[in-house]
């Protein structure tokens, strides 16, 4: 097979990676921030007291500015897929159509519906038709969560689907294996919580900064306890499904694991690594000097989390590649070399049973069609994702959903006192940026780990990418960069400006 | 129920949402009047307001019709997307800054200035129906693809199904008149829809007049454009599946394409010319009874009628919907291209919500827009939001 331009797949990903980071600025500060005013309008509605009703809008104010970004940068994605991914549209369309299509159809005529009602209705509706509409609005955008995130869950774990030989693509076979699968419920729970992380600490971040002015301080107070609370109800919750993430990455894409953890040598008893410094430049090949510079590690840990015992196997990339242990399954697992002859085997059958009339052919297509993928693939290396990129992403993550955890545990012990303690709410203010970067993270654990898969085993990506010129690509790559940083820098100001000004006088 | 069904149903579901998309850009026509009709700050600022409110819909349906497509059709969806790129991606970027702008015009430092959003908007306006039509056109008249889903498994290619013939990715659409003609009628009406909405929802006696005056000049260019598209649509010679005896179904060129097809499917023949007569009884209420506010009611239903009327027999009785310039044998229909039946009945169940959606659209608007809006609402709406 002629490859591809490879610059043509590393200019399509980037694109791809430039807009979806900059759409995952604007969406947990949506849900997050979005659940947020929605409890303060219900405290609202509960108590009457027109308070709440200004610190309801207020929020509700910084949340349509960000929430017209969201919109702006997520129409691109629903379309990038055809647009620079097209042999993957076709190649799994019958299933990652159907939720997209849902999507639409339930989540974003809610939200879009709705979200009119909340910013025009104040005057127009009942308090508690509008409080509904508020709901209503998170609701729709939590939805349309929910299955954008099945899609991608599709991708890292293909469930409920048998490849067709003769359409050339794999075809839902289950509905509910697809909406309902594990990693997706997982991957939605994990999205879902840390993103409420993000909305709390942006909302104490911004009652910090009013404390440290002295200005609004009843606001401020108002505000930092009820997105204390909820946010340490979300780290919480964020812990236990980023836990769930780890288990599961474990099970269905242990390269990921292996290179979250810098583990190039697996082994039984192996420790989770805290913190660590890893040595630039090492080969996969040779593990046998030291990948880390320093680390500091969890006797064990990783084999509890990956098999439930101190003393479970896990294998590191080297192992992965080379194949030869025993999986958990009780077979040997094969090599990637192996791997590779099994996928070319999936592809020259496919093409030789000529539209699936050739009985033999189709058995030798079903057998290997588990390493499809690999077929595609030229060497062994390329099944080793960067390394640096998802280790130190995934500390980013895991270390800061630690000190998220600390932080809103002492805003609560602390209470009203928090406003005499400047160096304090200096740090809180700071935090802003740091949960945005945690959120990131986490995004580049989950996608950088799993590269060069498109869909894990099946699709890697110089078999998923439109054919396009490279100058095409990118045109719009720098296209995409400029306007969304610009637009971003506008929404940056108009936040800014806003956030100057204040809640309405009931609050002042 | 019938593979071939669920197909057609869903060919008419995604015909409906493009039909509605077409009568929602009456935002995308609105936003290029706000200058011709809002001489003061007070009348632009009413003008966005009216149309600021149901921006969103109309993005919503868009989107929402990308989605349909590509679940119901993914063949298309990697086609066109992947090939059309520069068509598309131009759709995509006049989307994305229409969505900040109603948000940011009137904000304070909002680093561009107000007028920057404004021109985003017409320029939105402007290209945003003249784009979609010039592309839809292309479902028409064909466009430049190649389709091989063996090029998957074949050694010595790329391993990519679809690919463009031109290195204009799309955009060559435009030398064909007939696209053009397409994109320029879209436009044309959009603004159309846009004076009737105005009329129907703004309590301001400057802006009805000046509505009133612009619109005989607008019906008119619409009816060149949408007459000559019609005219080219009804005879253009086109491809369609015809059985060869011995050598089983072929692609062939046919003289008259469509209007053999609108004879072989009267109800759709029926339903084309009913839409088109409700447009135009919507588009002359204003002219005849300068009281009424109507016409949108009219011209809007007549719209989706029209649109979908002209998008089925694309579709339907095993017609071509999107012909392949390049390699005819490429072209695509409603079985070559799309999803697998499970998935489309999947969907079809999923689509019988679409009633309980438009239920609550409709009384989401009736319980905002119980009254016109009146120019005092532009004040307090900007202190509101
Ligand atoms: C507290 C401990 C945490 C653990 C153990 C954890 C674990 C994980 C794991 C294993 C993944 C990869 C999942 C995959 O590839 O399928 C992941 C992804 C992710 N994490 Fe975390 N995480 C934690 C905290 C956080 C925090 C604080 C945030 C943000 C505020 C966050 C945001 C994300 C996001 C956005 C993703 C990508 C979506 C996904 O794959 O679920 N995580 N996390």
């Amino acid at each position: 097979m002629e490859p591809i331009d490879t610059s043509l797949i590393d200019w399509s990903r980037a694109q791809f990676a430039l807009t979806a980071m900059y759409h995952w600025i604007f969406v947990p500060l949506t849900l997050g921030l979005g659940l947020i005013m929605c409890i303060m309008e219900a405290i609202y509605v509960r108590t009457g007291k027109e308070f709440w009703k200004a610190t309801t809008r207020f929020w509700m104010k910084l949340f349509g500015i960000n929430f017209a970004m969201g919109v702006a940068t997520g129409i691109i994605l629903e379309f990038e897929f055809g647009t620079n991914w097209s042999n993957y549209s076709w190649f799994v369309g019958d299933i990652f159509g159907a939720p997209l299509a849902v999507e639409g159809i339930v989540a974003f005529f809610l939200e879009a519906t709705f979200i009119a009602l909340m910013f025009f209705g104040w005057d127009k509706l009942g308090k508690k038709t509008h409080l509904l509409s508020t709901w209503m609005t998170v609701l729709g955008a939590t939805f349309s969560a929910w299955w954008i995130l099945v899609a991608n869950s599709w991708m890292q774990y293909p469930v409920g689907m048998e490849f067709n030989p003769e359409t050339v693509r794999s075809e839902m076979v289950s509905f509910a294996a697809v909406a309902l699968s594990p990693v997706a419920i997982t991957k939605f729970l994990h999205t879902v919580t840390s993103s409420w992380v993000l909305g709390a600490v942006f909302v104490v971040g911004v009652s910090a900064w009013y404390m440290l002015r002295g200005r609004h301080t009843d606001f401020a107070h108002a505000s930092i306890r009820v997105a204390s609370l909820f946010g340490l109800i979300a780290a919480l919750l964020t812990a236990a499904t980023g836990h769930q993430s780890g288990v599961d990455i474990a099970r269905h894409q242990p390269m990921k694991l292996a290179a979250a953890e810098g583990l190039y040598e697996g082994g039984t008893h192996v420790g989770l690594v805290g913190v660590g410094l890893l040595k630039p430049g090492v080969n996969w090949a040779h593990p046998e000097e030291d990948p880390f510079l320093f680390k500091i590690e969890i006797p064990c840990g990783l084999s509890m989390l990956a098999t439930n015992t101190p003393d479970g196997y896990v294998p590191g990339i080297k192992n992965l590649l080379e194949g030869g242990y025993v999986g958990e399954d009780g077979l040997k697992a094969p090599s990637a070399e192996q791997k590779m002859a099994f996928g070319r085997k999936a592809i020259d059958a496919l093409r030789d049973c000529k539209r699936g009339t050739d009985g033999e052919q189709t058995e030798i297509l079903r057998e290997n069609f588990p390493y499809f993928g690999y077929g595609y693939l030229k060497t062994p290396e390329e099944l080793v994702p960067p390394v640096a990129a998802t280790f130190y992403s995934f500390r980013v993550m895991v270390i800061l959903g630690g000190y998220f955890l600390a932080l809103f545990a002492g805003l609560l012990l602390v209470g009203k006192r928090i406003a005499a303690w400047k160096p304090a709410l200096l740090m809180i203010l700071l935090s802003i940026p740091l949960a945005y970067a945690a959120s990131e993270a986490g995004w580049i654990v989950a996608e950088v780990g799993r590269q060069p898969w498109a869909i894990q085993d099946l699709l890697p990506n110089c078999a998923a990418v439109s054919k396009l010129s490279v100058c095409s690509v990118q045109t719009t790559f720098w296209i995409f960069a400029v306007l969304f940083t610009v637009l971003l820098v506008a929404e940056l100001c108009i936040m800014l400006r806003a956030i100057a000004a204040g809640p309405e006088k009931e609050c002042a | 129920m019938t593979y071939t069904f669920f197909q057609e149903y869903w060919w008419l579901i995604v015909s409906l949402l493009a039909g509605l998309f077409v009568m929602l850009m009456f935002v995308q026509g609105g936003q290029t009047l706000v200058y011709a009709l809002g001489h003061t700050e007070q009348q632009r600022r009413l003008l966005l307001l009216a149309t600021g409110r149901k921006w969103e819909l109309t993005f919503t349906t868009l989107v929402t019709f990308g989605g349909a497509f590509f679940a119901s059709f993914p063949l298309f969806y990697s086609t066109s997307f992947g090939g059309a790129y520069w068509v598309w991606m131009l759709i995509l970027l006049c989307f994305v800054i229409q969505a900040v702008s109603y948000e940011f015009q009137l904000k304070q430092s909002n680093l561009l200035g107000t007028t920057t959003y404004r021109v985003f908007l017409m320029v939105n306006g402007l290209l945003g129906p003249l784009l979609v039509g010039t592309a839809v056109g292309t479902l028409f008249f064909g466009a430049e693809f190649i389709i091989d889903k063996q090029a998957i498994v074949l050694p010595g290619e790329p391993p990519v199904i679809s690919r463009w013939a031109t290195p204009w990715h799309g955009l060559e659409a435009v030398l064909d008149v007939r696209n053009v003609l397409l994109g320029l009628a879209v436009l044309m009406l959009s603004r159309c829809l846009a004076h009737l909405y105005f009329l129907n929802r703004i309590e301001d006696d400057e802006i009805r007049a000046r509505s009133r005056s612009m619109l005989p000049w607008e019906i008119g260019l619409f009816l060149v454009f949408f007459l000559s598209f019609a005219w080219f649509w009804l005879t253009s010679a086109g491809l369609a599946v015809v059985s060869v005896p011995e050598a089983g179904a072929g692609v062939q060129e046919v003289p008259c394409r469509y209007l053999h097809a609108l004879l072989d499917m009267p109800a759709v023949l029926v339903a084309l010319l009913a839409g088109v007569v409700l447009v135009l009884v919507g588009l002359l209420t204003p002219l005849i009874k300068p009281a009424s506010r109507c016409g949108i009611w009219s011209a809007g239903l007549g719209t989706v009628i029209t649109v979908v009327a002209l998008l089925l027999p694309a579709g339907w009785n095993g017609g071509i919907y999107y012909p392949s310039l390049a390699n005819p044998a490429s072209s695509l229909t409603l079985a070559n291209s799309c999803s697998s039946p499970y998935t489309l009945q999947v969907m079809s169940a999923v689509s019988l919500l679409i009633p309980f959606v438009l239920a609550y659209i409709v009384w989401a608007w009736h319980a905002l827009e119980k009254s016109p809006i009146q120019p005092s609402e532009v004040s307090s709406e900007n202190t509101t939001h």
